[in-house]
């Protein structure tokens, strides 16, 4: 496939000065069905202070492409063609020369701060690991130094923190001390793999600040890993967009994101959900799919009732996840429940199933208040709700075969003999758009799409009124994504359940709810229909989250970027940057929040944002 | 590399139970030592045949014939002889019969007691794990061999029927222990957690949902099972404890010729070597299945 290349020719900086340059890269992997060609010709350049984004699907060779540099492959990878670091080729180290260059020339930031972080280390073990190795500097020197980088990345009290293990730590701050290793040798280039996809979209927002601050501030190049258009939007300088090993585009990230010219990155662009955009539902048909089922209008799908949901912990205080929350999700309604993780809105969704029982406070379904059925009419009521889970591949029994899978709730439940179960399974296939052929196909074949498709007719199965869905579609690709999007809706549109539809992503929920609850902490911030919460919201928390999701459009992200700046400014926080100017005493400073790192929160520091 | 592998399925695609076969059947150490035990059962069985059916063996086990020279292995008794003139070669064809069904026996014993109470416990969780749990630490705790030997005694009467159900009783702790973990990990899986949620009970969720996808834990954990269950016969024989005359088993033969080790060296020799073969061949079978069902394990050469 020829590569489109929009850079216009004065943006083109002599080749020589690059940091980072791929050539003619040709990956193969020798596997046990034979050889599969990852990477198939990629040609790219990463310059100082200059973030590249390599955008792409799951599966596309983007990581392989960028692991390459680092000298990483497996074993079994076979590369052809030139990696160029600063002025070092990298197939022709040695393996003391490769160690050298890894750290010293070129740095990576990992997408998960939890695994990239060693548990049983302290954070200033681990910091000054990099320096000693490198010679850069030995013990209080050292670890002056890496109080020095903790600071720089914003962290406050810096010399507490050396001595404190990752799990002390929230993600962001996690993620801030992988991005301080990573500059801790002072490199030219990071690799940046999915920096920010494990965290928090107003977290997201601080962290892609930092490595802003960080190319403006020592001019490091950086390769920006990401299947997130508004992350690409934010960030990127110029956009390189992968399929399939190909790279099929590479330019501006104005040019390649507000004027796409391959037919693959106008599809991908097109696919991403739009925040401000959604279609919506309006309340017609809401009304439509009540009038529809003939269902009583009266008696809402889902009634919470001042929800008190606690976990129990061995010698400490319960803890509280669920606090006093209380909405209702009416026949044929989407209702959007909005918050970022350890907000508890996953909880909910599960005592909405019936499987955490609520402290205090009603659930009840479909007019049934689930503490005082017994187990028979338990599992009636059951028969009545529908689940869909974020992932597919956990969330079918790797070992039924689709058609088995679909009709298992039948089984359950005994509805029906073999041959009518086999025959709703069929419909339900056709219902979800999925080949009939698919009935004796095991889970591992099928793709991640195809799966949630799975799940979802096995959602469907038994007709539910009320329908959980658990943030269905965000272990999915954007394109993939927007397609379920899609089908999803004309399913609701067709069977006319209600729907608690669990996401993290504000611009799925403007796409299909009604309703939207901002939850934060456990608590209700904000509820009411999509317009008012998401066009006009009234709470900070809502604001801040608004503020934070970034659009795939790099003028309009400037835009918001700015106004997010502001409205933290009004708010009285602080904007995330390198420091790169510590005082001699990097004591903290005074006034900023430290969020999550001790005491009260089983869940370490995952509940607030760094 | 899961972007190689995402690749290669669209190509092609095999089942979960083909991909097992298909790294199976490479695992060379695996297939000749399937083959060897293959051996080993069928000229076993079919030499000197079983209960009223005849072998193709001429001579049997309890008959005294004439001696030739000192008794060494000759054609005629390929295995040689023992002290009184018996053809060693089908005493240890029933020797080897005898031990195999034990360790088969025992193995499967072990193996449904060990997956149900290592399911249960795992599953449950609460007061049934911790009645199970001590239990199987209880078990564990008294030295495997003197229980077996106890065990054994009592069950002596039942000839080798009774040693296999005693054995099955005692050795089944350990797969109990990999059960549950596994079942521990496989219910914390949104499947199972989808499978509660429309309403499945608790049995159906262990046999259809959990204790299939532990399939290969417990295959391995059975395959091992059986080797070490030839290993404890054996030693119980040799002690006095297991299998009593005028049953045999390989561990008994070579108690009964102990003394021989230096005059008549092939009376020790034979037994040994069936018993090395058996429990080798099982252990390699068993780590080829590892191999199979835990991919990540892979030591191919790329």
């Amino acid at each position: 496939m020829p590569t489109l290349d929009l850079t216009s020719s004065a943006d083109i900086v002599a080749g020589g000065d690059a940091v980072l340059a791929f050539t003619d890269l040709h990956v193969t992997f020798g596997t046990e069905f034979g050889d599969v060609h990852a990477v198939k010709g990629v040609t790219l350049e990463v310059h100082p202070g200059e973030v590249v984004a390599l955008v792409g699907e799951s599966g596309s060779g983007k990581s392989v492409t960028s692991t390459t540099a680092l000298g990483l492959l497996p074993g079994n990878a076979r590369v052809s063609g030139s990696v160029r670091v600063g002025d070092k080729i990298v197939g022709d180290l040695d393996p003391a020369a490769l160690r050298k260059m890894r750290g010293n020339d070129i740095a990576m930031v990992f997408q998960e701060p939890m695994t990239a972080l060693n548990p049983v280390l302290t954070i200033g073990d681990q910091l000054t690991e990099a320096l000693q190795l490198h010679g850069l500097a030995y013990g209080s020197q050292a670890m002056a130094r890496a109080a020095e980088l903790l600071e720089m990345v914003g962290i406050p009290e810096p010399r507490r923190r050396l001595k404190q293990y990752p799990h002390e730590l929230s993600g962001g701050q996690r993620q801030r001390v992988v991005i301080a290793m990573a500059i801790s040798c002072d490199p030219r280039v990071i690799i940046a793999d999915e920096p920010t996809t494990a965290l928090d979209v107003t977290v997201q927002a601080d962290i892609l600040d930092l490595l802003r601050s960080l190319k403006d501030k020592l001019d490091t190049g950086i390769l920006l890993i990401t299947h997130n258009m508004g992350v690409v939007a934010d960030m990127a300088d110029r956009v390189a967009v992968m399929l399939k090993g190909d790279l099929v585009e590479t330019g501006t990230a104005e040019q390649v994101l507000t004027n796409p010219q391959h037919e693959y990155t106008r599809r991908l662009l097109g696919a991403v959900p739009h925040l401000g955009e959604g279609s919506g539902q309006s309340d017609e048909g809401v009304r439509a799919s009540v009038e529809k089922e003939k269902v009583d209008a009266a008696v809402p799908a889902l009634e919470l009732d001042n929800l008190v949901i606690e976990y129990h912990r061995l010698g400490k205080p319960p803890f509280r996840a669920v606090d006093d929350v209380s909405f209702t999700v009416g026949p044929g309604e989407i209702v959007g429940l909005v918050g970022e993780s350890g907000s508890g809105k996953s909880t909910i969704g599960k005592c909405a199933l019936g499987l955490i029982p609520a402290v205090s406070g009603a659930v009840r379904i479909l007019g049934e208040d689930y503490g005082r059925l017994r187990r028979k009419q338990l599992k009636d009521l059951r028969r009545r709700i529908g689940v869909v889970f974020q992932d597919p591949a956990a969330s079918i029994n790797p070992r039924f075969p689709v058609g088995e899978a679909i009709a298992e709730p039948l089984a359950v439940h005994q509805v029906g003999d073999a041959a009518s179960r086999k025959q709703r399974v069929m419909d339900l296939l056709d219902a979800v758009e999925l080949p009939r052929s698919f009935y004796n196909r095991y889970p591992h074949e099928l793709s991640g799409g195809q799966r949630q498709r799975v799940s979802i007719a096995r959602a469907l199965t038994l007709e539910p009124e009320l329908l959980v869905a658990d943030e269905p579609t965000s272990a999915l690709d954007v394109s993939v994504q927007a397609a379920v999007l899609e089908m999803f809706l004309s399913l609701q549109s067709e069977f006319g359940f209600a729907c608690l539809f669990v996401s993290h992503d504000l611009a799925v929920i403007d796409l299909l709810a009604h309703k939207v609850v901002v939850l934060q902490n456990g608590r209700i911030v904000e509820q009411g229909d999509r317009d008012t919460v998401l066009r006009t919201p009234r709470e900070d928390y809502t604001k801040r989250l608004l503020a934070a999701a970034p659009v795939p459009d790099p003028i309009e992200q400037k835009l918001r970027r700015e106004d997010r700046h502001r409205l933290l400014a009004e708010l009285g926080d602080e904007i995330v940057e390198l420091r790169v100017d510590p005082t001699s005493d990097p004591e903290p400073p005074a006034g900023r929040k430290t969020p999550g790192a001790e005491g009260g929160n089983p869940l370490g520091g995952a509940f607030h944002g760094g | 590399m899961t972007d190689a592998e995402t690749v290669t399925i669209e190509e092609k695609s095999y089942s979960q139970g083909q991909l097992v076969r298909r790294r199976f059947f490479r695992h060379k150490g695996a297939i000749v030592a399937m083959i060897v035990l293959g051996l080993v059962v069928l000229v076993a069985f079919t030499s000197i045949g079983i209960g009223p059916i005849p072998g193709w063996w001429d001579k049997n086990p309890v008959s005294q014939y004439e001696k030739v020279g000192t008794g060494a292995p000759t054609w005629a008794h390929p295995f040689g002889q023992d002290s009184i003139g018996k053809d060693y070669f089908a005493l240890v064809m029933l020797g080897t019969q005898k031990s195999l069904i034990i360790a088969f026996g025992v193995g499967l014993i072990s193996t449904l007691i060990g997956t149900v109470v290592g399911a249960f416990a795992g599953y449950y969780r609460g007061w049934v794990e911790s009645a199970l749990m001590r239990l199987t630490d209880l078990l564990i705790v008294i030295p495997l061999l003197v229980l077996a030997a106890v065990l054994g005694k009592i069950a002596s009467p039942w000839g080798i029927w009774g040693l296999t159900l005693m054995l099955g009783i005692v050795t089944w702790t350990g797969l109990a222990r990999l059960v549950r973990g596994e079942v521990l990990s496989l219910r914390e899986r949104d499947f199972v957690v989808a499978a509660t949620a429309v309403g499945t009970g608790a049995q159906r969720i262990i046999f259809k949902h959990v204790l299939p996808n532990a399939v290969g834990t417990i295959i391995v954990a059975a395959t091992l099972a059986i080797s070490a269950a030839i290993l404890l016969e054996t030693s119980l024989s040799f002690l006095g404890f297991g299998v009593q005359p005028p049953d045999t088993s390989l561990g008994l033969l070579i108690s009964q010729y102990q003394t021989a080790f230096t005059t008549r060296p092939w009376l020790f020799w034979w037994p040994g070597l069936m018993i090395l073969a058996i429990a080798l061949s099982v252990n390699f079978i068993g780590d080829g299945l590892r191999d199979a069902f835990d991919p990540r394990q892979n030591r191919s050469k790329a």
